[in-house]
C-alpha cells in the first residue's frame, strides 16, 4: 500500500505500517551513522543526555556528500544499517520510533523493534541524487567535527521508502 | 622514450574522480535500461525506474550518483619506455584525488587509521596498483569503490579438488550473503587463481571490464554466463526486494596458480559500478 506519513511517528501510527508498504515520509528527521552512533552509545553509558530527541523520531543512516552553493545537501542515499545494530537496541528502548537505511538487521534489532513498536524503512541504496531532492533543509546540530558523519537535522518532503520490518516483526527481505 | 610531466597526471586523476562519480559508462547505463525492460516483478521495475531517474538527475544537476563516492582505487599501467618528470608520481596521483574530491563536491570517506578512525578530510590516500607494461603509453583507470558492497566481498582459498563446482558455490555464497546490503543489481568481479592477494586484485580489476563483453576464454565465458543466470534466479532483485535483476554481470579474470591451491576472490559492486579510463 502507498502511504504518506508525517514525522514524528506515534506508536499508534507505527503499528499501522506493514512490511511491504511504500511510504512517502515528510517532516523532521535526523541523520546519524557509524561514528555518531558510537558517540551516542558512549554518552548513554556515561549517563549523559543525547544531542537529539529520540521519542517518536526517525534516524536516517546517512552521510551526505557536500552541498553545492545554494543547495541544502549533496547526494543523500542510505548507508548499510547492519553496522548500527550494536548501538540500536538502546536507542529504541529510549523511544526511537523509526530508522531509514538499507539491508538486513539482526534478531536483537527485531526484538527491540517489537518491544518498542518501531519501524525500519529501506530507502533505495545508490539513489542518492534522487533522494537529495526530497531534502529541503539540512543543519548540522551535533558532532560537527565528524564531517559527513555529524548529526544533521533534516526537513524532508515525500522521501520514498519501503517498510521492510514492521512493529510486529514481519520482514520483507528473504 | 616518452616524457610525461607528473602535473599532467594530477590533472587527469582530478577530472577522472569527478567524471566517475557523476556519470556511468555506456555499458553500465545500457545494462540498467535493458534490465528495466526485462524485469517482470512490479516493485523491481519501479526500483529500476528510480535508478534510471537517479542517474539522469546526477548528470543533469551535478549531484553525485551515490553519496558514498568511495575510496579511490587506481590502476596505473605504465609503459616501460615512459619517463616521468616534475616530482613524485605517487604524490601527483594523491594530489589529483585530493583536488578531485574537493572541487567535485565528493564525500571524504577515508580515515587515516583503521582503529583510530580520524577522517583525513580529503579522501586520500587512494589505493594504487602499478603495472609495468611494454611501450610508451600510460593507461589510468580510476574506480571509486563504495563500501556497502565492498564489505560484502569475500575470498575463498579452495582446494584443487573443489574444482569448478567449488568456484560456483563460492560465488553464489558471497552473493547470497550480500543480499540487500550490497545495493543490487550488483556487478560481480571474480578473480580465480594466483595467490591470496593476486586473486583479490584480479577481482577488483574484473569490475572495471565492460559488463556487456564476455571473457575470450571458453570455460570462463561459460562460467560467467551460467553464474549470471544462477544469481538472477535467487530472487534477491533490485534493492533486495524481489525480482530477477539481482546482477547486471559476472566478470571473471584468471591467473596461473600453485599446484596446491585454488584461490577465488569475489569482489561485489553495487549498481553504481564506477570507473573512468584514459590513456596518454
Amino acid at each position: 500500500m502507498e502511504k504518506h506519513i508525517q514525522t514524528p511517528i506515534t506508536q499508534d501510527l507505527a503499528v499501522t505500517l506493514q512490511a511491504g508498504d511504500m511510504v512517502y515520509i515528510s517532516g523532521t528527521i535526523y541523520s546519524a551513522r557509524d561514528a555518531a552512533h558510537k558517540r551516542m552509545f558512549e554518552a548513554l553509558k556515561k549517563g549523559e543526555s543525547l544531542p537529539i530527541p529520540l521519542t517518536d523520531n526517525v534516524i536516517y543512516y546517512l552521510g551526505p556528500s557536500p552541498a553545492r552553493e545554494g543547495r541544502p545537501i549533496g547526494s543523500a542515499g542510505p548507508t548499510t544499517s547492519g553496522r548500527m545494530d550494536k548501538y540500536t537496541p538502546q536507542l529504541l528502548d529510549k523511544g526511537l520510533r523509526g530508522m531509514i537505511g538499507k539491508g538486513k538487521r539482526t534478531e536483537a534489532i527485531k526484538e527491540a523493534m517489537i518491544r518498542n513498536k518501531a519501524v525500519y524503512f529501506a530507502a533505495i541504496g545508490g539513489a542518492g541524487a534522487l533522494l537529495s531532492k526530497c531534502i529541503t533543509a539540512s543543519e548540522v546540530i551535533a558532532y560537527e567535527n565528524l564531517g559527513t558523519e555529524a548529526i544533521r537535522k533534516l526537513e524532508v518532503k515525500d522521501l520514498p521508502a519501503i517498510v521492510v520490518m514492521d512493529a510486529n516483526g514481519n520482514c520483507l527481505y528473504q | 622514450m616518452k616524457t610525461i610531466q607528473t602535473n599532467k597526471i594530477t590533472e587527469m586523476i582530478k577530472e577522472m574522480c569527478i567524471e566517475a562519480n557523476y556519470f556511468l559508462t555506456e555499458d553500465m547505463k545500457h545494462r540498467l535500461d535493458a534490465s528495466y525492460t526485462e524485469e517482470t516483478d512490479p516493485l523491481g521495475r519501479q526500483i529500476l525506474s528510480i535508478l534510471q531517474d537517479n542517474l539522469k538527475i546526477a548528470g543533469e544537476e551535478m549531484i553525485p550518483i551515490c553519496q558514498d563516492t568511495g575510496m579511490t582505487v587506481i590502476f596505473m599501467e605504465i609503459g616501460q619506455d615512459v619517463h616521468f618528470e616534475g616530482g613524485d608520481l605517487n604524490a601527483a596521483i594523491q594530489e589529483g584525488v585530493r583536488q578531485g574530491y574537493e572541487e567535485g563536491y565528493l564525500r571524504k570517506s577515508v580515515v587515516k587509521d583503521p582503529i583510530e578512525r580520524v577522517n583525513t578530510g580529503d579522501n586520500t590516500p587512494a589505493v594504487i596498483h602499478y603495472e609495468i607494461v611494454p611501450g610508451d603509453k600510460v593507461t589510468i583507470t580510476v574506480a571509486p569503490k563504495g563500501f556497502g558492497s565492498e564489505n560484502m566481498s569475500r575470498i575463498f582459498m579452495l582446494k584443487p579438488a573443489d574444482g569448478i563446482e567449488g568456484v560456483k558455490n563460492a560465488i553464489l555464497t558471497a552473493v547470497k550473503d550480500a543480499g540487500p546490503n550490497a545495493c543490487p543489481p550488483m556487478v560481480i568481479g571474480v578473480g580465480i587463481g594466483g595467490t591470496f592477494e593476486k586473486a583479490a586484485i584480479l577481482s577488483k580489476k574484473a569490475l572495471t571490464r565492460n559488463v556487456e563483453e564476455r571473457s575470450d576464454k571458453e570455460w570462463v565465458k561459460a562460467l560467467e554466463t551460467e553464474m549470471l543466470e544462477k544469481i538472477n534466479a535467487l530472487s534477491i532483485g533490485p534493492a533486495g526486494l524481489g525480482g530477477h535483476t539481482t546482477a547486471f554481470a559476472v566478470n571473471i579474470e584468471t591467473y596461473a596458480t600453485h599446484i596446491a591451491g585454488l584461490p577465488v576472490a569475489v569482489n561485489i559492486c553495487c549498481h553504481v559500478n564506477r570507473h573512468s579510463k584514459r590513456s596518454l
